[in-house]
This record gives structure tokens, C-alpha cells and sequence, in this order.
């Protein structure tokens, strides 16, 4: 330390609280519809839903936190070896996730739990993950939906690799064109391969958006330690726009998202999207969020609840009574026992799975490990067990 | 017949030039491998024939051109990626060992990577500093991943071939001190049987002593094995071909005749592709064997400066050295 020990320290700005005029936001915190919203560059956003899918947009997300928060029951149960909770991002998932067209190809970390669920997925696929009995278990090309992710921003480049094979295929720009749509987190954005992946989606005008949520924290470290500029304005040094949207408005988050991924599929380019929301719990089951976080910032952003403020508008505009709020409850907590039964059930892997796809056209060393470990796990009593 | 007199660096472009042409979906990713046709123009005139869509001049970052085409490989394209030279892999070293080596495994077989990624490696051409390496050990000590090495225009040009058409995520790794090399290659050949991708290959007959060797070295241990015969010695070098899976059948069957066995590479013998081959050969031959198995290769140091080369690489004496030690036990 300097003698003087007056060493300048990034400050939390006043960002978090507030929001900013750039950002796009269509429902405020209380409720309230704004018709229209226009981003920095001036474009204009605005959604047209029926009833029926203001409420659908309601049932997904609150669903997606019961069975979110059924995961993290089962992980402090010892069910799960860990878990990492999406509460919070309920809007920013569902929202962008309802705005992919079933020909678009998203790239998930670890926490896309909502998108998956979107993408119509099984919830229990990413639970076996978690709870060691598979890598997860679903097929990333029949659910346009790629494995969860773990090394930090690795997949932004699988991603945009993939957007560059859909322009090779000549799918963008026509009736049957795709886009891509790349998730990753604020704490991402430092990385090498993020920033590479900026660089090659716009050097080749690749169909593809990335959608980060930039939920303040990465594990303990705040946004702060990972940028001094608001990250949306990141994309302009690449070339390509950058948006910041409400991440707790689905309204929002949809519409921007839609419109990202309309321009990429019309061959106009990449998008960052930055969803700005909030993680309400920890990063995963693993660490403890009141080490590093105030409990008035958590209550600062509790009132901007993504799935209270549908609620209120749902309610306001009579879109929706009690009688459906109590069933969604219901046939959300009636999900997650189901999910709850299903996880309890899901069997051990046989121990000589650990063999199986290492190699598509396998491998002679492989091949003799598996029968020496065979041989060897026969001669117990009682054969493999 | 179509026998033709070609370079290793010559027989691969060939051997490129032939896999583009059998499968639209293979495509070439790299640094200044278009235009230029790559720094040892082993990619040199793809661009102009198969467009700039194919033969992709890339941004200079490897773990984006690693990253990208495995993205390329999920949408059904088959990457074979150019990393210009063996010391700038590290760059792309998590997305080869923890993405293109896994992705096939964690999805249970649903996804395929069929990524070639071509390095080439090894030194011997006066270079700078991280431009000679060996970092076959660190790539063949991950499960899901193969890598062979070439060490002569023919298996240059069946070997890339193969590699390009197999689902396996392939390091593919060309002893750049050799691309000038000549030798005659039956481009007409049928492949598959004749030059199989994972099996290693008796490069000289020899009833004394077993010298193992792959890419760069091969050559090294047959001029070993020609220097051997003046004095009395009949060496038998096997050229490996692939690093892993190891085939080492035809090692053991070499070893428990001649009673003697030398590893040779260019790669520090510390936790090196010998220390392996080494172990294997005397659980399998420990009956046939008159004396332990030796390893030659580059001292446990940084490559270093290029005017000290040649006395860090393996020559002809260094491995007659080895072998006469196997004579002293």
C-alpha cells in the first residue's frame, strides 16, 4: 500500500438501480406498459401479444422458478451435486427464448435452464447433469439447443462457427433462413474467446445475437472487475450494434431479442444484446452470496421482480384473475414434484458407460480397458456391483 | 499406377486438394492459408479453386479458429483447421482439449466433431523461438482425441486423407522439417486398406534392434539403421504413425525378436510419447527383453536458439549411441 492509501477504487454506479435512458424497456418495475421503446441507435420496439400469450408468458416463467427452485431443494437435500440458480433471469430467459423460431440454433452456458425449457426440452435433462448421472442427456440438433457449457465463453465460438455454416448453407436472407443465438453471462465477457468470437461474427457477417445477461456478479466479483464501460457498448468497437434491455421486462427482452435475431436472418449481421438483470441467489448451490453482496441491493432488485411486475400487468389489465394465478401455482408445484419423483428415480449409469463415445469410430486402448475393466468388475460376488 | 515424385508438403496439398474435392463439406480454416497458401504453402491454390468460402483466411486468433469450426463441424462441415505453427497451438489448447476432445462423449454420441487440425510441428529449420516445438504428449494424453504424425509423401498424402474423412477429432501433425523431402507417392492406390490411418508401419527390416520413431525421426532412425548395417547391426525401425491410439502390435512383435528396443522423438523425454511406449513394451516383451528399453530425444529444456539445434535434436549418433548401450547390458 502506498503511503498515502488513498488508492482509487471502482465505485458501484447508480446504473443498477436505475436503469438507463438507453435501455429498452416495455413493462416498468411496477407494472405499468410503456407502448413503445427505442434503443440508442433509435430503433423502435414494441409487442403485440394476445391474452393468451401474455398469460403464456406468465406460466413459463413462473413454472421455470418453481422447478429452478425445486433443483436447488434437491441440491441442499444431497440430491444434486450442485446447481446453479436461474432466479431472477426468468424474464431475459423466457424472453429471448420465446423469440427464437424452432430453425434457430441456441448455444447455452450452464444456467439457460428457462431457454431449455423453451426450447422444449425435458427439465430433467440439465438435473442428471447436475446430478452426475450423464453430461446431459438431450440432443443438441434435434432440440436446436446445444450442451450446457461449462469453460466460460467456449460456446460464443461454437456459436458463431455455426452461424457461419448457415451462411455457407445459404440460410440467411430467404423464406427458410436461421439464426443463432449465443448465452453467456457478464463475467464472459472477459474472456479471449468471447472477445474472438465478436471478431469473427462480424468480420463474417454472421447471422448469429449474443444475448448476455449481465447479472452483476461473476461468482463474487461484480460487474465493476470486469469492465469500465456498459458492455452493450462493447459491440460498436466490433462493429456490429449493441442493445441493453431490461432483463427483468420479457417483454422487452422478447422484443429485442426477436428483432436481433430478424435482422441476422436477414443477413444484416450480428447483435449483442445485453439483458440487464440480476442473479438473486448465489452462482451455484457452492458459494455464498452474503460474503460478497448487500442484502439492500438484493432488496433493490427484488421490487423489480421480473414475474411480480407481469403479474401486476396481468391483473391491471384484467388479462388474468386469481383463479388462473392459483392454477399456474398449482400446476407449477405440481411440475416440480413430478420433476422432484422423476429426479429421485433416474438410476446410476451402468459403470461401464464410462467407455461408451469417446470415439465415434472407437479406439483398441479404450476397447481393452473397458473389457479388462469388465473382467474385472465380474469377478466381484454379485458381478459389476 | 499414377506414381508421382513428390515433396511431403506437396503430396499434402494433393492430399487436400483430393479430400475437397471428394466432399463439399470439407473446408479449410486458417491464418494467411488462402491467398498465400499458408507459411509453408501447403494449402497453396485451394483458395483459387474451391472459393474463399472454403479455404477460410481466418482472423489471427487459434482458439477462434479451433472454436469457430467446431461450430462449423456441428452445422455439418468438416473443419480441417491450420494452426501455422506448434508453439502458437497453446492459444487454442482448452478448446481443443476441453471442447473438440468432449463434445462427442458429454452429448452420448450425438454430436461429432470431425476436426482436423494440422499442425506443423518439430524443428530442424533454423527457426525462432516457439516455432520448433513437440507438443504431440500433451494432445495424446486426452481422451478423445487422435493424433498421427506423417513421415513420408506417401503417408502424407493417405494420412490426411483419412484423417479428414474419419468422424474422430484428429491432431494431425507434419514434421515441417521434412515438407521438401521427396519420395514417390501412388496417388492411384485404394486407401483404406493399403495405407490404414492407425496402424504403425515397418519402415526397414533389422533382426538386432527395435527403433521406434515417428514423423521427423523416421527418417533419422532409417539413416541410423543404414549407418547400423557398416557395423554389423541389422535395425529395425518402425515408424509409429499414430501417437494415440498407440499401435504398438507390431512393436511387440519386432521387440520379442530382436531383444532390444529404442525410442526415438524429438519432444523432451520427461512424461514424453517414449516414457509410454517404453512402459508398454516392457510389460508386454519383458521376457524378450536383453536390456531396458531407451529413449532418445530433446533434452528437458526449452527449444532453444536455432544455432543450438542440432545438438538438442536426435541425430544418427545419438540413437547408434543408444543402441550400442542396449549391447552393454
Amino acid at each position: 500500500m502506498g503511503a498515502t492509501g488513498t488508492r482509487a477504487r471502482p465505485r458501484r454506479g447508480k446504473t443498477a438501480a436505475g436503469g438507463t435512458p438507453e435501455m429498452v424497456q416495455l413493462l416498468t418495475p411496477d407494472g405499468k406498459r410503456i407502448p413503445t421503446a427505442r434503443d440508442s441507435y433509435g430503433t423502435e420496439y414494441t409487442v403485440d401479444f394476445t391474452d393468451d400469450e401474455y398469460r403464456g408468458l406468465y406460466r413459463d416463467m413462473v413454472v421455470v422458478r418453481r422447478l429452478d427452485a425445486e433443483a436447488e431443494a434437491l441440491q441442499r437435500q444431497g440430491e444434486l451435486g450442485i446447481w446453479a440458480s436461474l432466479q431472477g433471469q426468468e424474464a431475459a430467459q423466457v424472453g429471448s427464448g420465446r423469440a427464437l423460431e424452432p430453425q434457430d440454433m441456441a448455444f447455452p452456458t450452464y444456467r439457460e435452464h428457462g431457454v431449455l425449457y423453451c426450447r422444449g426440452i425435458d427439465p430433467i435433462m440439465p438435473l442428471g447433469l447436475f446430478r452426475g448421472v450423464d453430461q446431459g442427456g438431450w440432443d443438441p440438433n434435434k432440440f436446436k439447443f446445444n450442451m450446457y457449457t461449462i469453460v466460460i465463453g467456449a460456446q460464443a465460438l461454437h456459436a458463431t462457427g455455426y452461424a457461419m455454416g448457415i451462411t455457407q448453407d445459404g440460410k440467411v436472407g430467404g423464406a427458410d433462413s436461421e439464426a443463432v443465438i449465443a448465452y453467456f453471462g457478464d463475467g464472459a465477457t472477459s474472456q479471449g474467446d468471447v472477445n474472438e468470437a465478436f471478431i469473427w461474427a462480424s468480420v463474417y457477417h454472421a447471422p448469429i445475437v449474443f444475448f448476455c445477461q449481465n447479472n452483476q456478479y461473476a461468482i463474487s466479483e461484480p460487474i465493476e472487475r470486469q469492465t469500465r464501460v456498459p458492455l452493450y457498448q462493447r459491440a460498436g468497437g466490433f462493429g456490429f450494434k449493441g442493445i441493453r434491455v431490461d432483463g427483468n421486462d420479457v417483454l422487452a427482452s422478447y422484443a429485442v431479442t426477436k428483432a436481433a435475431l430478424e435482422q441476422a436472418r436477414r443477413g444484416e449481421g450480428p447483435t449483442l444484446v445485453e439483458a440487464y438483470t440480476y442473479r438473486m441467489g448465489a452462482h451455484t448451490t457452492s458459494d455464498d452470496p452474503t460474503r460478497y453482496r448487500l442484502a439492500s441491493e438484493l432488496e433493490e432488485w427484488r421490487a423489480k421482480d421480473p414475474i411480480a411486475r407481469l403479474r401486476t400487468f396481468l391483473s391491471e389489465q384484467q388479462l388474468a384473475d386469481e383463479a388462473f394465478f392459483t392454477e399456474v401455482d398449482e400446476s407449477a408445484k405440481a411440475a416440480s414434484q413430478e420433476l422432484r419423483e422423476r429426479v429421485l428415480a433416474l438410476p446410476d449409469p451402468a459403470p461401464s458407460q464410462m467407455f461408451d463415445h469417446v470415439y465415434p469410430h472407437g479406439s483398441p486402448e479404450v476397447d481393452a480397458q473397458r473389457r479388462e475393466f469388465e473382467a474385472y468388475a465380474a469377478s466381484f460376488e454379485g458381478g459389476a456391483h | 499406377m499414377a506414381t508421382e515424385n513428390l515433396t511431403l508438403g506437396k503430396a499434402l496439398n494433393l492430399g487436400l486438394r483430393r479430400a475437397m474435392e471428394d466432399d463439399p463439406k470439407v473446408i479449410m480454416m486458417g491464418e494467411d492459408i488462402g491467398k498465400l497458401g499458408g507459411v509453408f504453402r501447403i494449402t497453396d491454390g485451394l483458395q483459387k479453386d474451391f472459393g474463399d468460402d472454403r479455404v477460410i483466411d481466418t482472423p489471427l486468433a487459434e482458439s477462434g479458429i479451433i472454436g469457430t469450426a467446431i461450430g462449423m463441424a456441428i452445422r455439418g462441415y468438416r473443419p480441417v483447421c491450420e494452426i501455422q505453427f506448434d508453439g502458437f497451438v497453446y492459444p487454442a489448447y482448452d478448446q481443443i482439449v476441453s471442447q473438440v476432445a468432449k463434445m462427442h462423449y458429454r452429448s452420448q454420441g450425438a454430436v461429432r466433431i470431425p476436426i482436423v487440425i494440422r499442425i506443423p510441428f518439430g524443428g530442424g529449420i533454423g527457426a525462432v523461438e516457439h516455432h520448433s516445438e513437440s507438443p504431440e504428449a500433451y494432445f495424446a494424453h486426452t481422451a478423445g482425441l487422435k493424433v498421427v504424425s506423417c513421415a513420408n509423401p506417401t503417408d502424407a498424402y493417405w494420412m490426411i486423407q483419412q484423417a479428414i474423412a474419419s468422424d474422430d477429432p484428429i491432431v494431425f501433425l507434419e514434421p515441417k522439417r521434412r515438407y521438401w523431402e521427396k519420395g514417390d507417392v501412388d496417388t492411384a492406390a485404394p486407401a483404406t486398406d493399403a495405407y490404414p490411418l492407425h496402424a504403425a508401419r515397418v519402415a526397414r527390416s533389422g533382426t538386432d534392434c527395435t527403433v521406434l520413431a515417428y514423423g521427423p525421426m523416421v527418417r533419422v532412425a532409417l539413416d541410423a539403421a543404414t549407418a547400423a548395417e557398416e557395423d554389423g547391426r541389422a535395425l529395425e525401425v518402425i515408424d509409429l504413425r499414430t501417437l494415440s491410439p498407440l499401435d504398438l502390435g507390431p512393436a511387440y512383435e519386432s521387440v520379442k525378436r530382436t531383444g532390444r528396443c529404442v525410442v526415438v522423438h524429438e519432444a523432451p523425454v520427461n512424461l514424453g510419447l517414449g516414457s509410454e511406449v517404453a512402459a508398454r513394451i516392457t510389460e508386454q516383451c519383458f521376457y524378450s527383453l536383453e536390456s531396458p528399453v531407451l529413449r532418445v530425444g530433446g533434452f528437458d529444456t526449452p527449444y532453444p536458439a536455432s544455432r543450438l539445434e542440432e545438438e538438442y535434436l536426435p541425430d544418427l549418433d545419438r540413437v547408434l549411441d543408444a543402441v550400442d548401450r542396449t549391447f552393454g547390458w
